[in-house]
Formats: C-alpha cells, structure tokens, sequence
C-alpha cells in the first residue's frame, strides 16, 4: 500500500468513528405503506417534525401495498431479524395486540397518553381498543370509517330512488333499479373490498353488540344469528358485478360514479379519493349514508404507529409519537389523508363536507371496530378470513363457510 | 518435501473451499432450518409467533397432517392440484410451440435471425413485465376479450383470471386411487416399452409391479379417505391465462434448446433419408424427434421446475389473493408472512422442495453417472 492512499483510508476510518455515533442520534426512521395519494399527507407530517427538530434526519421507509399487505410482511422479517424501525405504521387494536403486544415487542406508551394528556383527548371506546395488558401500545393518527355507502345524489333522483336505510330497503331498491336497466346496482372490487362488504352487511344483520360479541368469542360463527350474515351477503352479492375481483376498488367506485352501478360500500378513502384525486364536491358529486342497516353505528378503523423494543433512537421516536397524538399534528395530516382526527378537540373548519359530517358521527355514534382492517380479530384469523370468504364464493353455502369460520376461531383462539 | 505433490489438489480445495462453506451454509443450513420449523409449533401460539426469541415445541409430522387432512386447509389442496394442472398444460405448451417454432426457424426462412430473436425475446422478460403485460390484455372488458369485434364479432365474455369456473372435479378422498391408477398405467407403460425393446425380464418386472399396484389401487386405496367429509378439487379456468402468458415467455426458450439440438443433427443423416425415401413427415417423426428425446428430457426438467416454484407471474397477474389461481408457492408466503403461521409455512415449502427434488435429482443422478462413464 502506498502512503498517501493508506493516510486516506486511516482518516476516512477515524472520520467514521468520529461521526458514526453522533449521527446515529440525529436519526428517525419511520416505517409506513403511505405512498402514492397518502404521500403528501405523511410528507406534511414529517415536514412539520423536521422543523420542529432540524436537526433530526427522518428516514421515511415506506412500502406500498393497499392496507399494507406488502409492508406487513417486510416489517416481520424486520422485526425477526433484529432490526426494528424506530416506529411503525399499524391498524390499531389486534393487528397491533395479536401480532405484537403478545409477542413482547413492544413499549407500554401509557406514561406517554398521561403525560400529553391524551387520555381525556382520544375517546375512550378507542383507548380501550388500544389497551391490553394493563397497557396502551401505539398513538392513533385517523380515524376511517368503514360503514359507509356512496352513491351519486343526481343519479339516484333521475332513476326515482332514494339510499335505503335498511338491507331489506336495499335490496328492494336495488331490484327497482335492476328493472329499470342497472344490470349490477352494487360496484365491488377485489379480494378484499368482499371481506369489506362483509363487515357492513355482518354488521347491519348482527348490530354492534352481536358484532363486538363475535369478536370476544361469546357469538359464535356457526350460531344461526351468525350464519345468516353469510345467507344474507350471498343475496346482496345478487347484486353485485360478476368481474369484481378484476377491479381496484377505485375502478369499482368510478362505476358507481359513471352511473353503471348505483352504490358502492367502501371506506371513507374513497372520500379522499372523489374529493381530492377526482376533484368532486363532497353532497354534489358523491353522497354518502352509512351502509344498510348500520345507521348509528360507526366501524371504525385507525393508523397508528407504536414503539418497538430495543430501537436505536428511542428519544427521537417518542418525539415523533408526541407530535403525532398533537392537535396540530392531527390537524395537519388528516385533511390531507382524507380521514378525520381521532382527537375529540380538532379544528373542523380545516377540514371538507364529508369529513365534517363523519366527525360528528365520531362522536355521538356508537364505535365498532373492523374486521377487514385489522381492529377486531388478530392477524391470524384475519389472514385466514379470505379462505372462508372462497369457501362460501365457490360454494354459496352459508352454513359450510360459518363453519369454516369457526375452526378458524377455534385455531387461532379468537378472544381469549 | 512430501506435500509439495499435493499442491495442487490443496489449492484447489482451498479455492472451492469458501464457496463450500456458502452453499453448506446458505443453502443445506436453510433447508435443515426450515426443515426443522416446519416440524415445530412455530406460529401456533401467537404470543411466541413473533418473539425475539420464540420458544417452539416440537409437534412431529402434525403440519403436514393438517394441510392434506384438515378441515381449514382445503386452499393448500386446491393449490396442489392447481400446479399439477398448471405444470401439465405448460410443459405441453412450452414443448410443442417450442419444437413447431424450432421447426419453423430451421426451415431457415428468410429474415430467420430476426424471428429467432422475436421468439426468443419474452425469455429475456421478468416474470414481473409478463404478468402486468397480460394482466391488462385479459381484463374481462378489454384486451383479448375484445379480438373478436375485429372481425365484425360480438367481444368475448370469458372473464380470464377472474373466473370462478371448475372443470374435471374429483373428491380429494378419490385420490390414492386415482395416484394409484396413474402409478399403474405409467408401470404398464414401461413394461411395454421394455418389452417392445426386447428386454423380456424387465418387461416381466414392471408388468408385475403395475399389476400389484392395481391391485392395491383396487382393493385397499378406496378404503383410505384423507377427509371425513367430500371435497371437490378441479382445474381452475382462471389458470388458462396464466398458462398462456408463462408459454408465451417460455416457448421461446424451448425453441432455442431445440433449435440447438437440430443444428447437432448431421446434414448426412437427413440426405440419408431423403435419399431412402423418407418425406418430412417420416423424416420428422423418425429421424429427428428421436434424436431429440434429451432435449426434451432437459427441457420438461427446467420447465417443470418453474412451473412448480412459480411465484412471481402469478403475483403480479391475479395478486396473491386471488384464489382461483392460487398456487402453493404464493400460499407459502401468505401463510408465513401475513398469518404468522411460520411452521405451517415452512411445511408448504418444504413440499415444495419435495417436489422439485423428484423432478431434479433422478435427472442429476442421470447426468451424474454420464459423466463416470464418460
């Protein structure tokens, strides 16, 4: 080795050595599946974090992949390696508990709810939801709503029909409107928007106490109250289109938006969507109800980001969870996002019509949680519902899918 | 000195010696470890599924037990039978638009050496680019389905990849006699080509061996049910457009392998048939496809073995919930890393390895021993 080539080599070690640990400190990575039309609302985020803390580098490690199917999976490989992010994105109750909580992964955060005082900010249906084992384990971001039925208002008046409130309404409507050549009234998309009616018709039969009984194991699936959900959403799947699992579930709303189909049940991103992405006016261009038979209800779904255990910047990352269970965090991303602050304080005049009216649901309706969106059941059962959901597809037999259901639930030990 | 003579073997080893430490570890190290999961209860409990360190009992064969015989793992089943069907119809489509394209482009037509480059291109795709090429040309509204209307016909309506239709349904209890049956037919198979080629005690042996297979088939498989309950098993329509999609970047292939294989065929050997008589019927089925048998042989061992592993064509065309056209390799994945049930996922995989290794090792075994010879 000739000397000035070892002289550099020497110093480029020692300035490693010399940086390595103080730039270590000076890091957050965030772990997340918000990109594409969720981009800017976490960029807004983390634009008001690095002010606040310029001399803190955030790391944004997303990995796209609706409902984070893909960034699940990297995040476990993650996690089993050693290697966790600083903080993660993650459905708020059991995909959080089932998953991770269980496993002894994670950081109690209740000092952290009773130190900013979010303990009287964030409603307590959602607290608990949270909390296990004497403890809160990750901040909520938004508030999604599940239950809810979109449709155009000026297409329903041209064909004489108003949103029915019931299933049995909408069924009827929706043979009205079959007469009168919607061939497919109800717009579904892929694999998962059939789990995701399956919930707003689960919960229109069964109504939220029967619904929170199936998920603590007190209903059980073969229960007839319970099978006829299944006979119930093969009727309603009557009136479905036939290529749904081709369809995105934005392709599937933009039918019920050009007027092939009349309703289209999804979460309330599809808000986000119509309003922000396609420029339509929130009561104009889209009307809402909450799905058939879950008037009063509100199925909710939250992000939330927790803290793992053994993380390289501990204080930067509970830093990040401050800013993100603040008032003006909130208020900052969720506008954007298209979904509403799960503190009871925020600022609605920031945000649209649809948002507002679903705020006010927030707080006077009765709170559920969702199946599709990880709340209610542990990832486990969740992963397992798409094989129940074939089993009835292929066999539109109501009591072999209930069944099937329950063997899951029995494996897996739901609500113990 | 003494070791000096053995230098060479020395530095040999010590130059192969890394990439034996790699493969020992990387490669055996990860088959016994996942060997081992797929033993264990690892995922069972949730609360040890995702611990840093997760205790795990160790629960025997109870994995494999569950996904042939158990009531939730009709999808495994399903999926088993999907890659039986799948592997089947794309060695046969691999093979034959492989060899008619070879045939073509022998023919030497002109502008040969661009159509050989136009056959062979879609081999130099990703799994990735094929399945959203054709993701989007067999969406049920557009794309193929459309063909028709250029001729003056109405569009098709078959729904490619969406369609939940089923043909050639059997009870998955049926199936140690229908094993049973094939393993007997293919025996008496090869007792017939033994006897044709005058190996008279070999032909006895397999014959013999078909017949006690029958008769096992017969007489005890039927009283052996997996399932206490029917379930219907098929070839999943949906399947068609990924057939199609994994011949059309694979055939290519084939035609190269081929291609090479007819340019070996000695100019004399085909003179001496044209001048017997032969016309290119007989010139082809006599002559050349014979002597193209290892070419074949090759060919059905690296085609089969992608079609069992297939993963990533299938994940970008249906998604990985799509399951009508769900394949073992994609349930693996969904089993392990969105269910957290490691153990159960290590089992598929391990089946899987089963499988390629049934393809693969009597064909390195084969090369092997060539090669002694040689």
């Amino acid at each position: 080795m000739n000397r000035p080539g070892s002289f550099f080599l020497a110093a480029a070690l020692a300035s490693l050595f010399a940086t390595a640990p103080a730039r270590a400190q000076d890091k957050l990575e965030i772990f997340s599946w918000w990109a594409g039309d969720e981009g800017p609302a976490l960029k807004a985020l983390i634009d008001l974090y690095s002010k606040k803390y310029p001399n803190i580098q955030v790391i944004n490690s997303t990995v796209t992949g609706g409902s984070g199917v893909n960034a699940r999976a990297v995040l476990k490989t993650r996690m089993l390696g050693g290697d966790p992010p600083d903080s993660f994105q993650v459905h708020a109750g059991q995909e959080l508990i089932g998953t991770w909580v269980v496993a002894n992964r994670m950081e109690d955060l209740s000092d952290l709810f009773k130190s900013e005082g979010w303990m009287a900010q964030f409603p307590k249906g959602l607290i608990a939801l949270l909390s296990a084992r004497n403890g809160i384990w990750s901040v909520p971001v938004n508030i999604h709503r599940s239950n809810v039925m979109w449709y155009v208002p000026a297409n329903l008046k041209k064909w004489g029909v108003s949103p029915p409130k019931t299933l049995d309404e909408f069924m009827a409507t929706c043979k009205t409107l079959q007469g009168k050549g919607v061939q497919h009234p109800l717009a579904l998309g892929e694999n998962w928007t059939y789990n995701h009616l399956w919930e707003s018709v689960a919960l229109g039969v069964l109504g939220p106490e029967d619904w929170t009984a199936l998920w603590t194991g007190k209903l059980k699936f073969n229960d007839p109250k319970a099978v006829k959900v299944w006979a119930t959403f093969g009727q309603v799947l009557e009136f479905a289109n036939p290529d749904a699992s081709g369809l995105s579930w934005q392709q599937a709303t933009d039918r019920m938006l050009k007027g092939t189909a009349a309703f289209n049940v999804m979460g309330d991103w599809a808000a986000g969507y119509m309003a922000t992405t396609l420029k339509l006016k929130p009561g104009e261009g889209f009307g809402w109800e909450a799905s058939p038979g879950t008037g009063g209800v509100f199925m909710m779904l939250s992000d939330s980001f927790g803290l793992p255990k053994g993380v390289k910047h501990r204080d930067a990352a509970l830093k990040w969870l401050r800013e993100l269970g603040s008032k003006e965090g909130q208020d900052t991303f969720n506008p954007l996002k298209g979904s509403i602050a799960a503190r009871l304080d925020s600022d609605l005049s920031k945000y649209n019509a649809y948002l507002q009216s679903a705020a006010k649901d927030w707080k006077t309706n009765k709170v559920v949680g969702s199946l599709a969106h990880g709340a209610v059941a542990p990832e486990a059962f969740a992963s397992q519902f798409g094989t129940v959901m074939e089993i009835f597809l292929a066999s539109k037999n109501a009591e072999a899918a209930a069944n099937a259901a329950q063997a899951i639930a029995d494996q897996v030990g739901l609500g113990k | 000195m003494r070791w000096r003579k053995h230098t060479n073997q020395i530095t040999g080893f010590l130059v192969v010696l890394p990439s034996i430490v790699l493969v020992a570890v990387f490669v055996y190290g990860f088959i016994g470890r996942a060997l081992w999961a797929s033993l264990t209860d690892w995922g069972k409990d949730p609360s040890q599924a995702l611990a840093l360190n997760p205790v795990t009992r160790f629960i025997g064969l109870q994995n494999y037990r569950e996904l042939f015989t158990g009531f939730i793992d009709g999808r495994f089943r399903q999926d088993m039978v999907s890659t039986v069907f799948f592997t089947v119809f794309f060695l046969a489509g691999c093979l034959l638009f492989g060899l008619l394209l070879a045939i073509l482009i022998d023919h030497k037509p002109r502008g040969e050496a661009l159509f050989r480059g136009v056959f062979l291109f879609p081999f130099a795709l990703s799994f990735v680019v094929t399945g959203t090429i054709w993701r989007w040309l067999l969406q049920p509204g557009g794309g193929v389905n459309q063909l028709p209307t250029l001729v003056g016909l109405r569009p098709a309506t078959f729904e490619w990849l969406t369609s939940r239709q089923q043909v050639w349904r059997f009870d998955w209890n049926d199936l140690p006699v229908i094993i049973g049956l094939l393993a007997a037919a293919t025996l008496a198979a090869v007792a017939v080509v033994a006897r044709r080629a005058g190996r008279r005690r070999r032909a006895i042996g397999f014959a013999l061996g078909s017949a006690a297979v029958l008769g096992l088939a017969v007489g005890v498989a039927p009283g052996w049910r997996p399932l206490p309950f029917p379930e219907l098993h098929g070839f999943n329509l949906a399947f068609i457009g990924i057939v199609v999609a994994a011949v059309w970047q694979m055939a290519g292939y084939t035609m190269a392998l081929y291609l090479a294989g007819l340019t070996g065929i000695p100019e004399e050997l085909r003179e001496a048939a044209v001048v017997e008589g032969a016309n290119e019927w007989q010139l082809y089925t006599r002559i050349i496809l014979p002597l193209m048998a290892p070419i074949t042989l090759s060919a059905m061992i690296v085609l089969g073995h992608i079609s069992l592993k297939i993963f990533d064509l299938v994940f970008a065309m249906a998604g990985p919930d799509n399951a009508w056209t769900d394949v073992p390799a994609l349930l693996m994945f969904i089993t392990t890393f969105r269910g957290n049930q490691f153990a159960k996922g290590a089992a598929i995989g391990v089946i899987l390895l089963v499988l390629v290794a049934m393809i693969i090792v009597p064909y390195l075994r084969s090369q092997l021993r060539k090669g002694v010879r040689e």
